[in-house]
Parts: C-alpha cells; structure tokens; sequence
C-alpha cells in the first residue's frame, strides 16, 4: 500500500475543500471498497479524508420523504423499519448484496461510489481503460463471462456491481452533495452514474472534491408492491449475474404504472424506461413481462461469454415482476 | 500518528503508521492473536471483531480510523474462566475443526442472534416488514446471516447447530 496522509475533519466542506486541494486525495468512508483497492494498488490515494464523523449519520423521515445520510451503513438502511415499510425494494436490495459485516461497514455514499469488479479492473499488470486510460481493455476478449451486455463500449464492458443502486435508481432517488465552496447541488439518481462511451475513467457525475451529504427518497405509494430479485453463482455473498429492481402499480389486474431497474448486466445502474412505458395498461400477465423483457435487453451487445445473460435477465424481468403482481399486500 | 482505541475494556494510545490496519493492529501491536488473518481482502470473515456493537471485518479497517471507537475481540467476550454461551455452544456442537476461522465465526455469531433478537431481517426473510421471531427462525436464515464467515474445514453444520442452540436457551430463558 502507498503512504498516505489520513486525515479527520469535523465539517462537510472542509473535508471537501481538503479533497478539491489535493488531486491525489480521496475521501474515506465505511472502506470496503477503498481500503481493499489501496491494498493491491489499484488506488493510490496521497490523503485520505475520514468522511464518517462528519454529522452525515441520520436517517430523517417525514410525510413525503425520506433523507438518509451519506455516512450511514447499509445495514443501517436495510434495516430501517420506514425503507422496509415504504420501500420494501431498497430493504431487499442492500440484503442481496454482501455480508453483515461488510454492509454494517459499507456506507450508503460509499455503495453508490463503489467501483467495478472487473478483474481486469483490479490487476495492475492488467490493461483497463477504467483504471489506466487508455491503455486498453482486456476483458473484451478476455474471461468476460461476469461482464455487461447494456451501456457498454468498445472502451470497456464493467459491469456496475451494485445492489442498491439498482433499487435507489427505480425509486428515482436524487444524490445531494457539497463542494468546498460550499455550494450544494441534487444530482438525480439516473444521470449520476455515466456509462463508459470513449471515457470509461469518467465514472460519476461528481466533480474532484464534491462530496456527498445525503439521498432523498421521495414517498412513492405504489412503492409498497415493490421487489428485487438477484440471480448469482452461489446462493449468498455473490455479485449478481442478473438483477431486477420492480415497482408495481395495479389497477386491479391492470398495470397503471409499472418500473424496472436492472443489475449484474449494465455498466451504470440500469433504468428500463422503454420497457416500462409498454407495460401501462396491460394487463399484468407473464406475457406483457415477457414483452418488456424484449424490449429492456433489445440493445444488449454480449462477448464471448456472456451471451447467457441476456436469457438469464428476461426471464429474471419476467420472474420479478410475478413475485411484485403476486405478493399479498 | 497517534490514535487511541478502546480494545475490550482498556485503552490504548497507539503511534501508528496510516496504512495500519486494525487487524495488524490487534495481532502485531498490541498481541491480541485472536483475531484472525485468512483472506486480508475482506472475503472471509476471519478477522471479524465487533466495533461498537456492529460485527466488522478488522482487515479493511484503518487503525486510524477507530479512534475512540470500542472493538471486541475473541479475547474480550468470556468473563474471566466462564465462556460467553456462544463460546460453550461452539465447543458443545463441535462448531470447528481445525479453529482458524472460529473467533470469527464466535464473534459474528454473537452478533447474528443479537440482530435476530432485534427482529431485523436477512436476504432469505420473506417479507421484509416482518420482523423475524427467534423462536421460529429457520436454518437457512441462520446460513444466510454466517454467509460471512468461511469454513474450508466445512464444519457449517455445527455451526449453524451452535448459533440455534443459542438462539434456543436465550428463547428459554
């Protein structure tokens, strides 16, 4: 690991401008993902700013909304009596993904912040134009059976690890940040994450130095009929190969507004708005699922070998939405 | 640089290079063996300890960053000669083999039926706004809670008999 400067600060826009200060400097939160990466050198920080004492710890509930911290833990979430009942989808997500102790670490800033688990992405004797532009990607034509088939480039084909985001994307959650100037901005969720194009290293709508503060979810009633539903290799502690994030709205059998997040196969968490627009007024039968499922993977692009995701995804669509239209409410 | 970390009731005021993890920390400073170091990349779970109540992996922690916070290890969790009951129902069960990853398996275990006492719920609860009864609590929710924890040895079995038998006398009494 590279020496680095640790340091704690006690207010959001001084961590901020002690970050914008430094090109080499970034911010620490629960780290599952940064401290992991400094270890095998894929990140290389000089100064590492402790972001956790910050005052960005509460979750805050009212009648239209919920304001959950940056610095608060997954499990944290996950178990919040208000997002199980309102937002059963984003409770079932968090739970998906990793273990107890790595969501009791894990912050909400840092799940949305965490990087790709391209293995070419964490060897430094790898080419990766996400980790080093330009130098080239060899999960193209290398093992990349784990790899994205949505959002994808000739650049790189990262698959967006995770759970959560996939869950906060389809609840049209808005990131709010501050920069060392101490000017705040919303960023919604669906523009924060870029897909790679021509600048896989340009991975968030974030500016150097501008720091997360919180996520606000506003109340959405339909959102009680909501799911997540995560196909893997292994039946725990597994990144998706395949995931689904639903939102139901029922008329009876017929679908007045339906939303669908994917993971496990896009490089950015993955909002199906096509395939939502054909699902209102139908009614909600396995076949209207399936011809959303064709219409949200019409544009996959698979390598060698992931063609089985695009398969895989459908038939989660399909399956997730069933569940959502047959949970007793 | 100096830090101060609370570690099983007493203090220490450690001067520690940046990069220091916890884990290192534990075994290489201050002599607590306990704590295990299988994967060092957050994967196994042996190095788990409990930092202010939560169960964490000691291995991607910074030292720096637990000042003034309280961690538990496997050496803090008996009073004096009489174990802690998840310590006695790991040796009743047969909870190991080989015991390398068992401090770890002990001390998320102990976390695990605290977290099912609080009703909270895991990836294999059904419905999620439910919270989850100890006494009704099924084996694979007991699997799915220890999914952090590795065993090469295999003995999950025991293991997760272990975690029950807690679960059960606790219901008991």
């Amino acid at each position: 690991m590279n020496a680095f400067t640790f340091e704690r600060l006690a207010r959001a826009t001084d961590a901020a401008s002690a970050v914008a200060a430094r090109p080499g400097a970034m911010f620490l939160a629960g780290g599952t993902t940064l401290v992991d990466l400094m270890k095998i050198d894929v990140l290389t920080p000089d100064t590492v700013v402790d972001v956790r004492l910050l005052g960005l710890s509460s979750i805050d509930v009212s009648d239209d909304a919920i304001a959950i911290g940056a610095a608060v833990t997954n499990s944290q979430v996950a178990w919040h009596p208000v997002v199980r009942d309102r937002f059963p989808v984003l409770s079932e997500a968090i739970l998906s993904g990793a273990t107890t102790q790595i969501r009791n670490m894990a912050t909400v800033a840092g799940n949305i912040l965490q990087r790709t688990r391209c293995p070419y992405f964490r060897d430094v004797h790898a080419s990766c134009n996400r980790r080093q532009p330009g130098s080239s990607c060899d999960a193209l034509d290398g093992f990349n059976r784990g790899h994205a088939v949505l959002g994808v480039s000739e650049h790189c084909i990262a698959t967006h690890p995770s759970d959560m985001c996939v869950a906060m994307i389809v609840l049209d959650a808005d990131v709010h940040t501050v920069r060392a100037d101490g000017t705040t901005r919303s960023i919604p969720f669906r523009d924060f994450h870029l897909a790679p194009g021509d600048t896989p290293h340009v991975e968030v709508a974030l500016e150097h130095g501008e720091l997360i503060t919180h996520i606000v979810i506003s109340n959405l009633p339909a959102a009680r009929r909501s799911h997540y539903l995560k196909v893997r290799d292994r039946a725990s502690y597994e990144f998706a190969l395949a995931s689904a994030a639903v939102v139901l709205d029922l008329d009876g059998d017929t679908i007045r507004t339906a939303r669908l997040g994917l993971g496990g196969i896009a490089t950015r968490p993955w909002r199906a708005t096509e395939a939502e627009r054909s699902l209102t007024g139908r009614k909600a039968s396995d076949a209207a699922f399936r011809d959303a499922a064709e219409i949200a993977l019409a544009g996959a692009v698979a390598r060698e070998h992931n063609q089985f995701k695009i398969e895989l995804a459908k038939r989660t669509i399909v399956r997730v939405f069933a569940l959502a239209r047959d949970a007793s409410l | 640089m100096k830090t101060s970390i609370r570690v099983n009731d007493t203090t220490h005021e450690l001067s520690v290079d940046s990069r220091l993890t916890l884990l290192d920390a534990l075994r290489d400073v201050l002599g607590l063996t306990g704590t295990k170091k299988g994967c060092d990349q957050g994967a196994c779970g042996a190095c788990t300890v409990i930092i202010e109540g939560q169960r964490v992996l000691s291995c991607l922690t910074l030292a720096a960053a637990c000042e003034g916070q309280h961690v538990v290890t496997i050496e803090g969790l008996a009073t004096g000669d009489e174990l802690h009951p998840m310590q006695a129902a790991f040796l009743h069960c047969d909870g190991f083999q080989c015991g390398y990853c068992t401090p770890g398996q002990i001390l998320s275990a102990v976390c695990a039926v605290q977290e099912v006492h609080a009703g909270v719920p895991s990836h294999v609860t059904r419905d999620v706004r439910q919270a989850v009864n100890s006494a009704t609590l099924t084996d694979a929710e007991i699997r799915e809670r220890m999914s952090g924890n590795l065993c090469r040895c295999a003995a999950y079995p025991n293991i997760v008999a272990a975690v029950r038998q807690v679960l059960a006398n606790e219901v008991r009494s």
